[in-house]
């Protein structure tokens, strides 16, 4: 792996404890930020208790709009996850040096993401205690195991990415569990210990570990890039204009990741911040992450305006009826919030300015999600209310405190384990760090490996 | 009686001279000195992979590929027969389309490789590195290899422990400790 630019302060050793220091005492600050994300958990079971009691209808679904809030959630929670992936799956096969110092902290941000997405499919179906029937099996219910619907697919497609995206994360953390481990004392040093598997280093314990991480890396690099098309197969296998398209795959996986780079981005810099990692997640990584969110920004945009085109170039009326819904019916506000955020915002990527201001940085990515959130909001619930194909049944569907009672959980729930997270595991990696330093020598001139 | 799982966990130590480097090149100074004087059976202790190390050692390359092709292909395999077996098993003619249709059954076959694979790797990883690197009993290790050191623990009788701790020396390690 080529070896990164870095400052000459760093070592083996000042990595090895800047990282383990994250882990020491909580500070007051973190104990309100967990106060934070499990009050609102608590506000999300809550309203999932009413809905409940009181059943969907709580949540503002009416007719033509079955498919609302809660699926634009779970779109959206499966796409902030995709990143991850990307960033230490397909980075690490391009072997590009950068992504060591901020590949964990993507990785754990796409299992909490996966986490909390498929909690939405449940909430959704309303009757939490059948969720097995979701399960393909063979016939013993009388229910039919039909393997051409794209939700099934997608079961196998969430359930495959959750397995193997955790798995990857564990794999990657146990040099790192070994290094906080051998620091740790008291009841740290004994869980590290067992969760270590008895790593120490050996050669031949990086022998296999290297290869099969690489197979790993292999492996969920066309997984990353299968899931958020079957994702959206959920939609562009139905005949409802606005979803029935081919342009649907690759479209919603660079969206994915434009969401994905942006709430890394958003993580990343009070971590960076709270945690004194300024040396080792410098502007660099930040700049190269924007250019990633400019890349993916790029090409959402460019979906758009081929949609777009297509509607209107194809002639069929009731494409083109719908998109001229989207964009000046009474969901205006939603198209023109995911245009700008999405569209336009990017554009400002361009100057090398932004990209190396931290701050400005923290701000667009908040955009960038707010923008992909309106996305998944406009394509399911504006598609959904304004079909064409029968317009007496058109409704304009307002969402209700319970959608915004359950989104807020759903933050809530995702926070509470990623602050957990750095607490308790390196949220840097601590081996793949020093992957990128040049190892020490004892002849002064340095060789690039 | 055998006790295979306190071989695995609590393997009895293993006599032997461990070599403390602080700087890469002198432990492959000490790796090429060891495989010259007809070492193989030595561990080598790095808090990173290292491409040196590998070449140093010469090592074949790891079977764990072999557990990602067979957990693919049967990954593979299990999809194709999930979905076919339970369509005729249940069959439902919809929309006048076959029963059994592999086009859409591709995707669930490409989920399964992946599921399939990815799993069978890990085991062949936690399979090779963690219970097949316990064969040679209990070697000496240092808490200090995962932060910034390298090392070398050398297996020697108490006859030859002497003269691998001067060889350790002479190729630069600033510590060596028998045990």
């Amino acid at each position: 792996m080529a070896e990164a630019r870095t400052s000459t302060r760093l070592t083996y050793d000042y990595v090895t404890r800047t990282i383990a220091r994250t882990l020491g005492a909580p500070t007051r600050g973190y104990f309100l930020l967990l106060g934070a994300a499990v009050g609102l958990l608590g506000i999300g079971i809550i309203t999932l208790l009413f809905l409940l009691r009181y059943g969907l209808g709580l949540a503002g679904y009416s007719h033509p709009v079955y498919w609302a809030v809660f699926i634009t959630c779970f779109v959206f929670w499966v796409g902030i996850a995709h990143s991850g992936t990307l960033i230490s799956a397909i980075l690490f096969l391009f072997r590009s040096g950068w992504r060591t110092a901020v590949y964990r902290t993507a990785e754990a941000m796409t299992v909490f993401a996966v986490m909390t997405a498929g909690l939405f499919p449940l909430i959704h179906i309303g009757r939490q205690w059948y969720f097995y029937w979701l399960i393909p099996y063979p016939n013993e219910r009388g229910l039919w195991p039909n393997f051409k619907s794209p939700l099934i697919w997608d079961e196998f497609a969430i359930g495959t990415y959750f397995t193997v995206s955790t798995v990857f994360l564990i794999m990657g953390l146990i040099p790192d569990i070994a290094a906080v481990r051998d620091l740790a004392t008291g009841w740290r040093r004994k869980l590290y210990g067992i969760t270590s598997l008895g790593w120490t280093g050996a050669n031949e314990q990086w022998r296999h570990y290297t290869r099969g991480y690489l197979y790993l890396a292999a492996l969920a690099t066309p997984l990353v890039l299968s899931v958020h098309s079957v994702v959206s197969w959920d939609f562009a296998m139905a005949l409802v204009p606005g979803w029935h398209a081919t342009l649907f795959a690759p479209y919603f996986v660079a969206g994915a990741i434009y969401s994905g780079v942006g709430l890394v981005i958003t993580l990343l810099v009070p971590i960076r911040r709270l945690f004194h990692l300024e040396e080792i997640i410098t502007v660099d990584h930040f700049e190269n992450l924007a250019k990633l969110c400019l890349l993916t920004g790029s090409i959402v945009s460019f979906s758009y305006l081929t949609e777009n085109f297509v509607a209107w170039f194809s002639g069929n009326a009731a494409e083109r009826a719908a998109f001229w819904y989207r964009a000046f019916g009474p969901y205006w506000w939603a198209s023109w919030t995911m245009n700008i955020c999405n569209g336009l915002l990017p554009w400002l990527l361009w100057s090398k300015k932004v990209r190396t201001n931290i701050t400005a940085l923290f701000v667009i990515s908040i955009f960038v999600n707010i923008g992909m959130w309106f996305e998944r909001y406009v394509i399911i619930v504006v598609s959904l209310a304004g079909e064409p194909f029968e317009p007496w049944a058109n409704a304009v569907y307002n969402p209700t405190w319970a959608d915004w009672g359950i989104m807020a959980g759903s933050f809530g729930w995702f926070f509470m384990w990623f602050l957990l997270f750095v607490k308790n595991f390196p949220a840097v990696s601590i081996s793949e760090v020093k992957e990128v330093l040049p190892p020490p020598r004892s002849k002064a001139a340095k060789v690039r490996a | 009686m055998p006790k295979p799982f306190n071989d695995i966990f609590r393997p009895p130590p293993t006599p032997g001279v461990l070599g403390i480097f602080q700087y890469l090149d002198a432990t492959l100074e000490a790796i090429k000195k060891l495989r010259a004087a007809g070492h193989t059976d030595f561990t080598v202790y790095s808090p990173i992979p290292r491409h040196e190390i590998e070449d140093a050692l010469d090592q074949p390359v790891s079977p764990v590929r072999m557990f990602t092709l067979i957990g693919g292909i049967a990954g593979c395999a299990i999809g194709a027969w999930l979905t076919l077996w339970m369509s005729y098993d249940w069959p439902l003619v919809v929309g006048g389309k076959p029963v059994g249709s592999v086009p859409p059954y591709v995707v669930i076959m490409f989920e399964m490789t992946i599921l399939f694979g990815a799993l069978s790797t890990i085991l062949g990883i936690l399979f090779n590195a963690v219970f097949a690197a316990r064969r040679g009993g209990k070697i000496q290790y240092d808490p200090r290899f995962t932060n910034d050191r390298f090392g070398i623990f050398v297996p020697a009788s108490s006859q030859e422990a002497g003269k691998m701790e001067s060889l350790l020396r002479e190729a630069g390690a600033e510590e060596v400790r028998r045990g």
